[in-house]
């Protein structure tokens, strides 16, 4: 922009010539840099005007009033409060949240799933490292769509239905002491129910979580300052669960349970998580596992097999040597990869609205966009909503990859 | 050649003024094609056959205004739209008219600026459950989850319904009726509400129709029918009329047997008119007299389309109910031709 | 000891004793299977779950898939058929078998066309993916690919595909004859393509200028946002109206000068002239040859096309357009020139940032307004213009890691021997990021051919969209779900899976060094 505003000074100056800016490196890039930004205005201008010109034709605008307006229709997953005349904006905003609930449980999932098929394809068990090459395989090479579509129908059509529970001879039955209810509209868990006192219990537990944090590091001191090793294992699970119930037991039970049981059509009472968030949580975790299995294994092939000879010579156990050796060191090939995976299922979960999970997609873009007809409006919004998302968790990401990273010497 | 038309597309940034949307009924007969927006596929309304070849009550409308205006049936170019696409496509002029299962509601006459040419179907929301749950009217729906099949205002009808029973339920949304099927037969949900038509449609082809109870309440008015963009009213008029004479023909008991007989002329000087045997009321369209009878002659009339495609003997098995003429006691009823 | 041994032995054994046959647990199979399968607790453990999580898919599918029908006209027949007994209905394979792979609109008798472009496909293929085992010259056969299956898929004349190859060819020529000039003569051409290039320059300008203060006067001011960026519209507008002749002239005079070292003019005069033939030879002089020499297939539109064959042709066409958008992209990001650095992040990230299904979308309902009115393009060009922004986004970053692994001497060597910036990169830099690019970019493909899938969500019939759309919604098929859908898998897992093995063959192949 510069170079040619100043353009009359320096072509005073003797030194200067207009052919400089073409054959001197120093103003070469500023003239070309000036020349894309002319070439983007005017494809701004042409992609703009066209824009304007035919948004008058058809006699429509652009505004975004269309949020506040109620919007009429229920959604099933309601994290924040929510019915039919709330507005746009706010079912917005409970797809948006529900988007990010489906997209962290099938992070951690397919993390999980990733892990253990990645080191289970490298078993010597013959049959477990075969039956993991097919699920990667398999996974890997159809698309999300179709197994999404797929393991959906499987989960609606393996579980019972409500109905199943219901009269003398039912067919299904609930599990753990009639605690949980396995569905296929959703699985129902029992919902602690805080009564007076509970505060108390739950500050004992908060504590003995610290604690075990504390003894954890207590326990570290003591290996690597005097070379004794105190079982950390077994003391931290009696301070998990004691100290909470033993209060819950002194206070005379102030956190109750309440079970949920068959009553109409459904069941009701306790925690309900949906079977369509179930089914698209598994279809991502279990596609996206596949995905992170082979960066795993990649991962763990990268770490040279000296490691491995390094660490049994030192008398390490098989699995002691891949949780201490191979996987921490392989873990520093992983994690980049694994951004991309983790990016890959946000972006997948959009799909949401194939097994009836309203997400940003089914609400926002969805039925909001079928109903106002604001089409550029919400895509607009949509595409910014992902945007924002995906830059948030890739900026993390990549923090924790860099604290993960070999610190040089 | 699509390629050259981008590149000349990007390479003139030359702006172009607006060209000043042309009629489209000149368009239409330019192209030679017309341009038809229909679904992706609903049983009996619009689907391809086997062979690819686009059937049901919905295309036999495209058929029909295809044939008044380019006197051939076949000369339509079926666009599939889905809910999302269906209004974009139509404003922006990539089809010239829409006959996909469309209610007519204010806002979409009125502010999404369309105009509706009548209805050819009149539907409503109705509900689906097994017959074994023992509900009989979908009042007694308190905390039952509903299967909806999203995409039109369904969802909408729903929500006020539950709302002003005061009763709760747990939608359960779902894109496609085969997948609200699967749902809904596995149990999944309790009910399945759609328009009724398409119930009746998906329970006929259960394994045990019989099982299953469709409930008295229609919650629901869902006129459907052909619309065109708003402000060219000569295309309008001629999508209107074409509907309207399929009506009319059945009314006055022109079937497709006795079509050639009755366009030689006959007593009844409505069906003249209608026929162009008397007046000029094809004239009026901008069209030639025979119009009618072409639009007539490809299905037959109203009645004979209907049982064709959705009628009793097929599978989808629907009664003409509302849709009946308003002699047998149905809504149909189509202005005079005069 | 030995001298005894010498003396009292009696026999000595001539020959080796045959080994004995190792004990049975340690040999042959069940050796195998013991230390392969139950070589301790844990171990045997998971053999039994892997053994039992088979049996248990295998028990669930096999009657299924044993009892299935595959004759009937309707799923209704294939519930008389079986009874009550579960079974699959593959007749609904058979029935809507042309449907999945080439969509129900494709005309019958031209099935053969996409068959044999498919068949084509693989055939230029093998060049390009095998170019180490195949002479170059083959690579002729898979340039000239695209024209010919261009033909045989949308049909017309087949004048058109040449002309438009015989376009790029000249544009070629032109490259070499204005390259090898004289500096005298090139003086000349420089002079009259920049007065043109400058003059047209300065006109497209100007028609931006007056369309940005058209846009500016048209946002409204309802509200401080449309008034802001109002303000900068006219900003925009009023910066374009000063510098529209300055940058009509400039540019003119940069290729004047350029005429000494050829590199600008050479470059402004073959866009030119490609752009000057697709605009106004291609056509007529195709429809003439086809006059004089008809060669023509019955034209097929793009939205005939559907099944099988629509995600091959989506896939095929996205990633063979995106791979050099990529690199563009790809040289953009590492550009030292932070505006042009900028765009190339700003792109990349907002692409990789969004889903594919948003962008469909855009294509959808949005890309139509950003045409001039009337300009019409159909949805399958809209629809590939937005994957391949997608793909090429990607295959960006795949490149850019292949950039990024060159060792900074070969950027040294090229700089010392005097190459400039183009002549490096096509010389020297690229040709080696490629190569270690290959495997990624396969990868990207892979997927990209997968997500084809979700053009089914914008109304266009793919397979999946087949078999949501018309197959289930079909008064014969209503509602049958599982057999299309297994179909669909199976075959987008034999396309799948062979890529992808190629690429961890090609990938072997690649690995020289030992780590």
């Amino acid at each position: 922009m510069t170079t040619l505003a100043d353009q009359p000074v320096t072509a005073s100056n003797e030194s200067f010539k207009l052919s400089m800016l073409l054959n001197d490196t120093r103003y070469r890039s500023l003239t070309f840099q000036f020349i894309a930004l002319v070439a983007i205005i005017a494809f701004m201008a042409f992609v703009g005007g066209n824009l304007v010109r035919n948004l008058t034709e058809a006699g429509l605008n652009i505004s975004y009033a269309f949020l506040g307006e109620p919007s009429g229709y229920d959604i099933n997953q309601r994290p924040i409060e929510y019915d039919s005349q709330s507005s746009h904006g706010r079912a917005a905003v409970v797809g948006l949240l529900n988007t990010l609930i489906v997209a962290f449980l099938a992070c951690v999932t397919a993390t999980i799933f990733g892990v253990i098929a990645g080191v289970l394809r490298l078993s010597n068990n013959w049959i477990v490292s075969k039956l993991m090459s097919f699920y990667v395989e398999i996974f890997r090479n159809v698309p999300v769509l179709i197994w999404i579509l797929i393991i959906f129908s499987v989960m609606i059509n393996v579980a019972p239905s409500p109905r199943d529970f219901r009269g003398d001879d039912a067919v299904a039955s609930m599990w753990l002491f009639d605690s949980i209810a396995v569905t296929n509209r959703g699985v129902y868990l029992p919902k602690p129910v805080m009564g007076d006192g509970s505060m108390i219990v739950l500050a004992v537990f908060a504590l003995s979580v610290i604690g075990i944090f504390a003894f954890r590091n207590y326990a570290r001191k003591q290996l690597f300052d005097h070379g004794r090793m105190v079982p950390v294992f077994w003391p931290s699970i009696g301070l998990f669960f004691i100290p909470a119930i033993l209060t819950q037991f002194v206070l005379g039970n102030p956190i109750t349970l309440s079970y949920p049981s068959l009553q109409g059509f459904n069941f009701r009472g306790g925690i309900t998580i949906l079977g369509s968030l179930i089914a698209l949580w598994f279809a991502l975790a279990i596609y996206t596992g596949a995905f992170i299995a082979e960066n795993v294994r990649a991962g763990i092939q990268a770490i040279s097999k000296g490691q491995t000879e390094a660490a049994a010579a030192l008398g390490l156990r098989p699995n002691r040597i891949m949780s201490l050796v191979v996987l921490p060191q392989a873990l520093r090939v992983i994690i980049p990869p694994l951004i991309s995976q983790y990016l890959n299922i946000t972006k997948n979960s959009s799909l949401a609205i194939a097994v009836g999970y309203m997400d940003v997609t089914g609400t926002l873009g969805g039925i909001t966009l079928l109903q106002t007809g604001r089409a550029i409006e919400t895509i607009l919004l949509l595409m910014a909503f992902y945007l924002t998302v995906s830059l948030l968790i890739s900026f993390f990401m990549n923090v924790f990859n860099n604290r993960m990273k070999l610190q040089e010497r | 050649m699509k390629n050259t038309l981008f590149l000349g597309a990007l390479a003139c940034t030359a702006l172009t003024a607006g060209v000043a949307g042309a009629a489209t009924l000149d368009e239409v007969k330019a192209r030679g094609t017309l341009n038809c927006g229909v679904t992706t596929g609903v049983p009996g309304f619009a689907e391809p056959d086997a062979n690819g070849v686009w059937q049901g009550f919905d295309v036999a409308v495209c058929r029909a205004v295809a044939a008044a205006v380019l006197s051939d049936p076949n000369a339509v170019e079926f666009v599939p739209t889905t809910g999302k696409t269906r209004f974009t496509a139509l404003a922006s002029g990539e089809i010239d008219m829409l006959a996909r299962n469309t209610t007519w509601t204010f806002s979409r006459d009125v502010d999404l600026k369309f105009e509706f040419t009548g209805v050819n179907y009149y539907d409503g929301q109705g509900f689906m459950a097994p017959k074994d749950l023992g509900v009989t009217s979908a009042k007694e729906l308190d905390g039952a989850t509903v299967c909806i099949q999203t995409g039109t205002t369904t969802e909408l009808n729903l929500a006020d319904f539950f709302r002003a029973n005061g009763i709760s339920y747990e939608p359960v949304p779902i894109e496609t009726g085969a997948e609200a099927v699967q749902q809904y037969n596995a149990g999944a949900c309790d009910v399945y509400t759609t328009d009724a038509s398409a119930l009746a449609a998906q329970r006929a082809n259960f394994e045990d129709p019989a099982a299953h109870v469709i409930m008295p309440e229609i919650i629901s008015k869902e006129p459907l029918g052909p619309l065109v963009r708003h402000g060219d009213n000569e295309w309008a008029d001629i999508v209107r009329w074409t509907l309207n004479a399929l009506i009319t023909a059945e009314e006055l008991g022109v079937t497709s047997a006795n079509l050639n007989e009755l366009a030689a002329g006959s007593d009844n000087p409505e069906i003249n008119r209608l026929l162009g045997t008397e007046g000029d009321l094809g004239g009026m369209l901008g069209l030639d007299a025979d119009w009618a009878e072409r639009a007539i002659g490809v299905a037959g009339n109203y009645g004979e389309i209907f049982e064709k495609n959705i009628g009793e003997s097929t599978p989808i098995g629907l009664a003409r109910g509302l849709n009946a003429q308003w002699t047998d006691g149905g809504l149909l009823y189509s202005p005079p031709f005069r | 000891m030995s001298d005894t041994q010498a003396q009292t032995v009696a026999f000595v054994r001539e020959t080796e004793i045959p080994p004995s046959p190792p004990p049975i647990r340690e040999a042959g199979a069940v050796k195998w299977v013991r230390e392969n399968l139950f070589s301790g607790w844990f171990n045997t453990i998971m053999t039994l779950v892997a053994l039992y999580i088979i049996l248990r898919i295998v028990i669930g599918v096999f009657p299924w898939f044993f009892n299935g029908v595959w004759d009937a006209g309707s799923i209704r027949e294939c519930r008389d058929i079986l009874e009550g007994a579960t079974g699959a209905c593959f007749a609904v394979l058979v029935d809507r078998w042309d449907h999945l792979l080439f969509g129900f609109n494709y005309p019958q008798d031209a099935y053969w066309r996409p068959t044999l472009a498919f068949v084509l496909l693989i055939l230029a293929a093998v060049p390009a993916l095998f170019y180490m085992y195949v002479p170059s010259k083959f690579l002729i056969g898979t340039a000239l690919y695209p024209f010919l299956a261009y033909w045989l898929l949308w049909g017309g004349t087949l004048w058109l595909p040449i002309a438009v190859l015989a376009a790029i060819i000249l544009t070629g020529v032109v490259f070499r004859l204005v390259e090898s000039m004289t500096v005298s003569t090139r003086t000349i051409v420089a002079g009259i393509v920049g007065l043109v290039a400058g003059v047209g320059l300065a006109y497209l300008l100007y028609l931006g200028a007056k369309e940005l203060w058209f846009i500016s006067t048209s946002i409204g001011t309802g509200g401080a946002f449309a008034g802001l960026m109002s303000l900068v519209f006219k900003a925009f507008s009023i910066f374009t109206y000063v510098f529209f002749i300055p940058m009509g002239i400039f540019v003119g005079y940069a290729i004047y000068q350029s005429a000494s070292d050829g590199g600008l003019v050479t470059l402004v005069t073959s866009l030119l002239a490609i752009a000057l033939m697709m605009l106004y030879a291609v056509g007529p002089v195709s429809g003439v040859l086809n006059g004089i020499i008809p060669i023509e297939l019955a034209a097929v539109e793009s939205r005939q096309m559907g099944g099988f064959m629509l995600c091959m042709m989506l896939g095929a066409v996205c990633v063979s357009l995106s791979i050099p958008l990529g690199i563009v992209l790809a040289l953009g990001r590492q550009s030292s020139m932070p505006l042009i650095k900028g765009v190339c992040i700003v792109f990349i990230e907002f692409v990789r940032g969004v889903p594919l299904i948003t962008l469909l979308f855009v294509a959808n309902v949005m890309l139509a307004y950003f045409f001039p009115p009337g300009s019409g393009l159909d949805l399958f060009l809209r629809v590939v213009i937005m994957i391949t922004m997608f793909s090429a986004a990607y295959i960006a970053e795949v490149i850019r890691g292949g950039l990024a692994a060159l060792p900074k001497g070969q950027y040294e060597a090229a700089d010392s021997l005097g190459l400039n910036y183009a002549q490096a990169t096509r010389l020297i830099i690229l040709p080696q990021a490629l190569k270690i690019s290959i495997p990624g970019i396969v990868n990207v493909a892979v997927g990209l051919f997968k997500d084809t899938t979700l053009v089914s969500v914008i109304s266009m019939f793919d397979i999946v969209g087949m078999i949501r759309g018309p197959i289930q919604q079909s008064t014969d098929w209503i509602s049958i779900y599982w057999e299309p859908y297994l179909f669909a898998a199976t075959c987008f897992f034999i396309v799948c899976y062979s890529i992808s093995q190629y690429s961890q063959w090609l990938e072997r192949q690649l690995q020289t060094d030992h780590h």
